[in-house]
């Protein structure tokens, strides 16, 4: 894949977006990214070039940020959240187990270029600890053995489902999600259906518990009376 | 106390993340209430609530809004951090994947008090999942005419914006925020001025957390009085506790504040079969770890408080008597030291000798002395750096060193995963035996 003209243009949409056009900077970064798999020179140059910036400000910007990468990652980035919930409860041994089956470290990428493994921090996931990612989709509850069936599924190109979240896509596809544009997938992986998730809800309902009583009116409606009065 | 869903009342409906579902149990209804009365009564009726920011700092919202200043002639913005990055904070991110309307419906109530026509939802770029959900959610809302020029025939203008980061903590901290939102290196702003006076594009600013913001809607339908009813004076309302850890039933518990550690292990099941709890975290990995002597005090932000730690988050991470201190702290330290942004040098440099330092003691190669030298660097970090980040940094290890002192000794002839055997402490240690 490469820029095209209509990376130009999704970029100037972006731009469009916001009050001020550079408040587009970490969209469009995501959308070149996209388009190319990694922020290259060239990606910098269309933003600048699109925001009026120069090449030195993007790159300034693009080099902060863990998620712009510089060198191509794998078709599906790979993370084991390894901060320390996580790795206490499993994600350093999951760690371990996909670095020495893949024969790659933290930001590599396997020789077929089908996985690029790295190390994350805490993924706001911690009641799914062990928590793993593929192209940043949740992938919760983890053990040994189903980490290294999911990347063994990934590297043959069968479907692999977010465990909260759609089957998951290729780094490039999810980029441009992020980027802000619409993939029609916000409705897969169900509702609130995860057991995590639903843990005090089903709690309060078998022991039949329930927030109070609401009054019978907004107190606003009350004091919307009063202004009319 | 009894667990009180409210947030998460209808998370089981299989359609809770739409427009209909949100909408079958009252959602949007609110809107006309909150635009039939003064912008000012809705801060007004905020203020009477006390509820108190759910991004860590519990700082009052109605303060905060009303700090804004009015008729300056600016624009206004509102912002919500939706950075969730924090180290054992998971309550904004299946919010969103679960009710992202009531984020969207407590914007519109924000912003209408503050008098803001555009209101950017700023979410870690590593979520791609909550990003759509919540996209989506807005589009149905301009859809059925709750978002767009003048809504429902107000005369008022909301515009929201979802917009995604790309991996990096610091961008949590609200100035941060800022700079990332307005396309530059997401690093934290000398304050004053404050954002509600010079934010967004130097404008008048509002940032509050995704759930304070989602807390709106029915702080708005059900009045000040029925959300004091629960909770403390000085910390009124409901929270969405997120247990993680060494229990049985991890996971998102909605109860009032107030609520104790002891009553909220309960729900969770306990400590998970056959082990005993060694320390909890009550809010996020920057606040001061307890011990079981302190589960029976509610969780407040006073009572935390008067124990020497915070809420935080209101996220409380479990460890049972497998985990080794040292290989837990010397973690979260690497954690700061990756997350640190640079911009000063006691928090850079800090979190870069902890970091050495606490290494030394997991691998069992640390010297007597460097036990006070740890000490030493934490205190030229806290209070000296440029933001929380710091401080946080430098929080994690004088607890755990009062508490667990002769594990930080034997850090200096024995590697911590000979002391705890790193294996029995993963939640699939009793498959791996079988
Ligand atoms: C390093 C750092 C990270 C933070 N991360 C978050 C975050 O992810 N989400 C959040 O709401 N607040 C975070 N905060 C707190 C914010 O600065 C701010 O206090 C909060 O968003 C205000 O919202 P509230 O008043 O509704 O709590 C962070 C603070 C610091 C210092
Ligand atoms: S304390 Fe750390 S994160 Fe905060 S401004 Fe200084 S270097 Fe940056
Ligand atoms: S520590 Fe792994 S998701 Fe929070």
């Amino acid at each position: 894949m490469a820029l095209t003209e209509q990376t130009r243009a999704d970029a100037a949409e972006l731009a469009g977006r916001y009050p001020q056009s550079r408040s587009a900077l970490l969209p469009m970064l995501h959308l070149v990214q996209s388009a190319e798999g990694t922020v290259t020179p060239d990606g910098i140059a269309l933003c600048a070039d699109v925001l009026g910036l120069t090449n030195a400000e993007v790159a300034a910007v693009a080099t902060f940020y863990t998620m712009y990468k510089r060198h191509k990652v794998g078709r599906y980035h790979v993370g084991v959240c390894t901060n320390t919930l996580c790795a206490v409860l499993g994600g350093d041994a999951i760690w371990a187990a996909l670095s020495t089956r893949l024969g790659v470290g933290h930001d590599e990428v396997t020789a077929d270029g089908s996985i690029s493994l790295e190390r994350i921090e805490c993924q706001a996931a911690c009641t799914h600890a062990p928590v793993m990612t593929a192209n940043w989709e949740f992938l919760d509850d983890m053990d040994v053995p189903r980490a290294l069936e999911v990347v063994e599924r990934l590297q043959s190109g069968e479907a692999v489902f977010s465990t909260r979240g759609p089957r998951i896509g290729t780094f490039e596809e999810i980029e441009r999600s992020l980027a802000g544009f619409d993939d029609g997938l916000a409705g897969e992986g169900g509702g609130g259906k995860d057991s995590r998730m639903l843990a005090g809800l089903t709690f309060a309902k078998a022991h039949s518990m329930s927030a109070p009583e609401a009054p019978a009116q907004s107190p606003l409606v009350t004091a919307a009376k009063k202004t009319e009065a | 106390m009894p667990l009180t869903p409210i947030l998460t009342a209808h998370w089981d409906d299989e359609d809770s993340h739409t427009i209909e579902g949100y909408r079958r149990h009252g959602g949007y209804d609110m809107v006309p209430v909150s635009f039939g009365v003064h912008p000012d009564e809705v801060i007004a009726l905020v203020k009477a609530s006390g509820l108190r920011g759910r991004g860590g700092a519990g700082f009052p919202t109605g303060m905060k809004w009303g700090f804004v200043p009015q008729n300056d002639g600016k624009p206004h913005y509102l912002v919500v951090n939706a950075d969730e990055s924090e180290p054992g904070a998971c309550k904004d991110i299946p919010l969103m994947l679960a009710n992202p309307h009531a984020l969207v419906e407590g914007c519109i109530h924000a912003a209408y008090a503050i008098r803001a026509n555009h209101a950017f939802i700023y979410i870690r770029g590593e979520v791609p999942h909550a990003i759509r959900r919540v996209a989506a959610a807005v589009r149905e809302a301009y859809s059925a005419g709750f978002l767009g020029t003048d809504i429902l025939g107000s005369g008022f203008d909301l515009d929201i914006v979802v917009h995604s980061g790309a991996g990096a903590y610091i961008c949590g901290e609200e100035t941060a925020l800022l700079d990332s939102l307005e396309g530059r290196r997401g690093q934290p702003r000398l304050k004053p001025p404050f954002p509600a006076i010079a934010g967004l594009y130097a404008s008048p600013t509002v940032i509050n957390n995704v759930e304070t913001i989602a807390n709106i809607p029915t702080i708005v339908r059900n009045g000040a009085d029925w959300f004091k009813q629960f909770g403390t004076e000085k910390s009124p309302g409901f929270k969405l506790f997120a247990v993680s850890g060494h229990v049985e039933r991890p996971g998102i518990y909605e109860a009032p504040l107030g609520t104790t550690m002891r009553e909220l292990l309960d729900y969770a099941g306990g400590v998970r079969e056959g082990h005993e709890l060694k320390f909890w975290i009550p809010g996020g990995s920057s606040v001061p770890m307890l011990l079981p002597e302190h589960l029976d005090t509610p969780l407040t932000y006073e009572d935390m408080a008067s124990l020497g730690t915070m809420l935080g988050t209101g996220t409380p991470m479990v460890f049972d008597e497998t985990t080794s201190v040292v290989r837990a702290i010397s973690r979260w330290i690497h954690f700061y030291k990756h997350e640190s942004c640079g911009k000063c040098t006691p928090c850079r440099e800090g979190t870069f000798w902890l970091d050495q330092l606490l290494d030394r003691f997991e691998r069992g190669t640390a010297a007597e002395t460097d036990i006070e030298k740890v000490d030493d660097i934490c205190k030229q970090i806290a209070g000296r750096s440029f933001c929380a980040l710091g401080d946080a940094a430098a929080t994690p290890y004088a607890p755990a060193l009062k508490y667990f002192r002769e594990e930080f000794l034997a850090g200096t002839h024995t590697p911590a995963d000979e002391l705890f055997d790193p294996v029995a402490a993963t939640v699939f240690a009793g498959a791996a035996a079988r």
